[in-house]
């Protein structure tokens, strides 16, 4: 059956017809066509920067459309603003959640509508008994007085769930729900909506992760560079089928790696011991070592201590005792600038705090670490001629979008920021390559490129040492995988013997000791 | 006739948010607009006052000499404020800076005998090094203990401001019997034709020539050359330098500044030194060209704090600082004049700028009014 046979009995309670949004000369949204039903949950599929969150702002209220109409229950509705979209029964979850971090949950969702008795006076009892009422009914327990800031980024999201509720949402978009989330607290996320839709509320589900949408969603629309690719009812396909529609062409999951043979050791770590922020020790006694020519994996929860050892690796955190060595040279407590010329090249885990000054230009930032040096600069005098040149030659290699050197970072998709940061370490061409979450947030299609590039480092004899939390990815990547567990190296294993049970055992702190 | 000025709107519009010459252009005249409001609510004609300061600026070339050297310092400490932004740092301390820069001038001008050529360098240069360093004291601060400089400069203003008032009653800097400091010695002097205009054949030359008389009358001298210079070089550092990258880095994210190698630390006071350096030359060019001497003050005298109003016209851009400065430095040169000519306040002058800078400061405001009648003329 196809989606028109399945969609054919239900009812619609919004439809938007040929919305077409233009920026300039940019066209976001290329008349497209979204239909939403009660109590079906429908995906929004595309990649980064394809126009998903402009056609739900659209929705929203925040962008009025250049072309196209939108009827919600069959009435043809003039959207303004979001106050509009809360009256027609539209709620949204942002990405980042807009809450008030010292107020309780039961404050946050009533902001704005509190409940009042005579004379203005807030009514508290019956604001904690409706909150207690709508979460009880769908199954969003939340503890109404606790603070924002006092419980975990799940929670906070039942609470902008709630927040919705409250104000009578029938119909609710999700942008990106998951991106914050554990694997534990996805799986009560999609038993959420689950609940949602039993109740009869319809579900807009943006994202791109194919998983979540095969487990989730009745329907999808996968959009494409803007444009309208198709509406497909979800039990008829798998994630390949959405991968090649959604990039426009066959992906393999799997990564294409050849057999190789390593070589020295280049780079070890011997008995570090790193505190973090809080002056607790976070990198214990750690033993670790890289080989030319092979991709390290670190796998390990977030939280034990991979952050603070990147850190110290790379001259951003003080070392308390240990030693870093590369090419047998010591760089222990050694300073950022010290560690580049040692030829060690980093792959920020936050892009846009470390990895991109945002407010540069593409090409600005693809010398960040060489900008002093000739050819870019002569007599401390910037050659602009010659870091255009450069910029230009990483953006074709990289495919960089848009193909523009004067665009500012800010205002690059995630998955084309991060090609820059990747253009820019691996062209410093270094011994060792530290690649932190380098995939985190991207898409399918960006996702293949970042590995083809660790696995390009590693076919040129460099050492490559990745670092995530996606056990995936740590083990169709990397060549060993070390399993961190509470800043020690619980068990190292090759990764064509290694199981997923086994290594997440070892990452619960199970390990082989 | 409905539709051109629907297209005028939209032109209006389009030019006030996207270009930022726009933009600052609508904020001055709006300011000007308010100034109008209060004269005319206090009983004034707002034209005739507004025409009042227009002559008083134009109508003579001493006026225009007066305004261009009432807009020099403006025109530097604006720069000094405006460099500091451009690498994430907020100089309040301008004003303590720029009086470091005037009392070491003055006291290079006067204690040093030094041939005429070389005696001005070596004031400028001494109060330049000076007004750095005690910049640079709020960056070392912020960058060894982590003083936000904002608290850091604050304290310096005053330390600055009663080192001076200390200094001019001290014996040998005291003029005797004044409360003033000696005046610097002539070779240090920047004034231009000053000894010439004051002997026989100046004085009898310029009374055959008027036009050169009125000019001369002025304390005309090289120090806004000088400015327009520091503007040119301070652009050129920030934008074509490697060391302006690397402060622009550090300004514009630290995080990712310290990532790609560069010592935050050192570049933040070595942004502290050179804003430190330009507000010091404004009080240097302000002993050796207008006022040859330092006098007690009994409060801040605002160059330093008119200079974050013009380097916020300015847009933090240097060149737009040479524009905002001179624009300041005739408001309040012109705008003294309503006061005698017709008795209107001529603190009706600073509401005017106060009301420039408040809306180049909220532009959502403009853009909300302008957007408004975009709408309105899109239903008509």
């Amino acid at each position: 059956m196809g989606y028109e046979e399945v969609t054919q009995s239900l009812g619609k309670v919004v439809e938007m017809k040929n919305i077409t949004k233009k920026f300039g000369d940019f066209v976001a949204n290329d008349s497209v066509n979204l239909d939403v039903f009660k109590g079906k949950v429908h995906a929004l599929l595309g990649e980064n920067g394809a126009g998903k969150s402009t056609l739900m702002n659209i929705l929203y209220g925040l962008y009025s459309p250049t072309s196209g109409e939108i009827l919600i229950n069959g009435k043809k509705v003039d959207i303004t603003n979001p106050n509009v979209a809360i009256e027609h029964g539209i709620g949204m979850v942002h990405q980042h959640f807009m809450l008030v971090k010292p107020f309780t949950v039961a404050q946050n969702i009533i902001l704005g509508r509190e409940p009042t008795s005579k004379m203005s006076v807030l009514n508290m009892k019956k604001a904690l008994k409706d909150v207690k009422e709508i979460s009880d009914r769908y199954g969003l327990y939340v503890d109404p007085n606790a603070k924002i800031e006092d419980i975990s980024v799940g929670m906070q999201q039942r609470v902008e769930i709630l927040k919705a509720l409250y104000r009578g949402a029938e119909i609710l978009i999700l942008d990106e729900p998951t991106a914050v989330l554990t694997p534990q607290e996805i799986v009560e996320l999609i038993q959420i909506i689950k609940n949602l839709t039993k109740e009869g509320k319809s579900i807009i589900l943006i994202s791109h992760k194919l998983k979540e949408i095969i487990e989730a969603a009745d329907f999808c629309l996968i959009i494409r560079r803007g444009k309208h690719i198709d509406t497909v009812v979800v039990s008829e396909t798998d994630e390949e089928g959405l991968a090649s529609k959604m990039v426009g062409r066959e992906v393999s999951f799997s990564v294409a790696k050849e057999e190789k043979e390593a070589g020295d050791e280049i780079f070890s770590i011997e008995g570090l011991v790193v505190k973090d922020n809080r002056d607790i020790i976070a990198v214990d006694k750690l033993n670790l070592s890289v080989k030319k020519g092979e991709i390290l994996g670190l796998a390990g929860i977030d939280g034990n201590g991979q952050t603070e050892l990147l850190e110290a690796i790379t001259g951003l955190r003080k070392v308390e005792s240990g030693k870093i060595k590369i090419n047998g040279e010591d760089i222990t407590n050694s300073t950022p600038f010290q560690v580049i010329s040692k030829k060690i090249s980093h792959i920020p885990e936050d892009r846009q705090k470390r990895g991109l000054v945002l407010d540069f230009d593409i090409s600005e930032n693809t010398i960040l670490e060489n900008y002093y040096k000739n050819p870019f600069a002569k007599r401390g005098v910037l050659q602009y001629d010659n870091i255009k040149v450069y910029a230009k030659e990483l953006i074709d290699k990289f495919d960089v979008r848009p193909k523009e050197e004067t665009k500012m970072a800010r205002n690059l998709s995630g998955g084309n920021q991060q090609k820059v940061i990747i253009a820019r370490e691996v062209s410093n061409d270094p011994d060792l390559l530290i690649a932190a979450q380098p995939t985190r947030g991207l898409d399918v299609g960006a996702i293949e490129f970042v590995h083809k590039s660790l696995i390009e480092q590693r076919d040129n004899n460099k050492a490559v040492f990745l670092i995530s939390f996606e056990l995936d990815e740590i083990m169709n990547v990397s060549d060993r995988i070390a399993v961190i567990y509470e800043g020690k190296i619980v068990g190292i294993v090759d990764a064509k013997d290694a199981e997923v049970e086994k290594l997440g055992l070892m990452m619960a702190g199970g390990g082989n000791e | 006739m409905k539709l051109t000025l629907k297209e005028l709107r939209k032109k209006l519009y389009i030019f006030a948010t996207e270009k930022t010459i726009g933009f600052t252009l609508i904020s001055i005249f709006l300011g000007l607009v308010v100034g109008a409001i209060f004269l005319a609510a206090a009983g004034f004609n707002p034209f005739q006052a507004y025409g009042i300061i227009l002559r008083g600026i134009f109508s003579k070339p001493s006026y225009i000499s007066y305004t261009i050297v009432r807009a020099t310092p403006l025109i530097l400490t604006g720069l000094s404020i405006a460099f500091a932004f451009k690498t994430g740092l907020f100089n309040i301390g301008a004003e303590g800076q720029y009086i470091i820069g005037a009392v070491v001038a003055t006291a290079a001008g006067y204690f040093l005998h030094l041939p005429l050529l070389i005696h001005i360098p070596v004031v400028i240069i001494s109060a330049v090094l000076a007004a750095g360093i005690w910049g640079g004291l709020a960056g070392y601060f912020k960058a060894k203990f982590g003083v936000h400089e904002v608290i850091s400069t604050i304290m310096l203003n005053w330390i600055a401001l009663y080192f001076q008032n200390f200094l001019i009653y001290t014996k040998g800097f005291q003029k005797p019997g004044g409360e003033t400091s000696h005046s610097i010695q002539p070779t240090a002097n920047m004034m231009i034709l000053k000894t010439w205009k004051q002997s026989e054949a100046g004085r009898e030359w310029l009374l055959q020539h008027p036009f050169w008389k009125d000019l001369l009358r002025t304390p005309m001298n090289w120090g806004f050359l000088i400015a327009v210079l520091m503007a040119v070089l301070v652009w050129f550092i920030l934008n074509k330098t490697a060391l302006g990258y690397r402060l622009r880095a550090v300004g514009f994210n630290k995080f990712a500044a310290e990532y790609g190698g560069i010592n935050v630390n050192k570049n933040m006071i070595i942004s502290m030194f050179i804003a430190g350096g330009l507000a010091g030359l404004a009080g240097a060019l302000q002993v050796v060209g207008v006022s040859h001497k330092v006098t007690l003050i009994a409060a801040m005298e605002g160059y330093g704090f008119d200079g974050i109003a013009v380097a916020l016209i300015a847009n933090s851009s240097a060149l737009g600082c040479i524009l905002a400065g001179l624009l300041f430095g005739a408001l309040k040169y012109g705008g003294a004049k309503i006061q005698p000519f017709m008795q209107a306040p001529s603190e009706v002058i600073n509401i005017v700028i106060g009301s420039i800078v408040f809306f180049i400061a909220i532009p959502k405001l403009i853009k909300v009014i302008l957007t408004r009648k975009n709408k309105k003329g899109g239903i008509k």
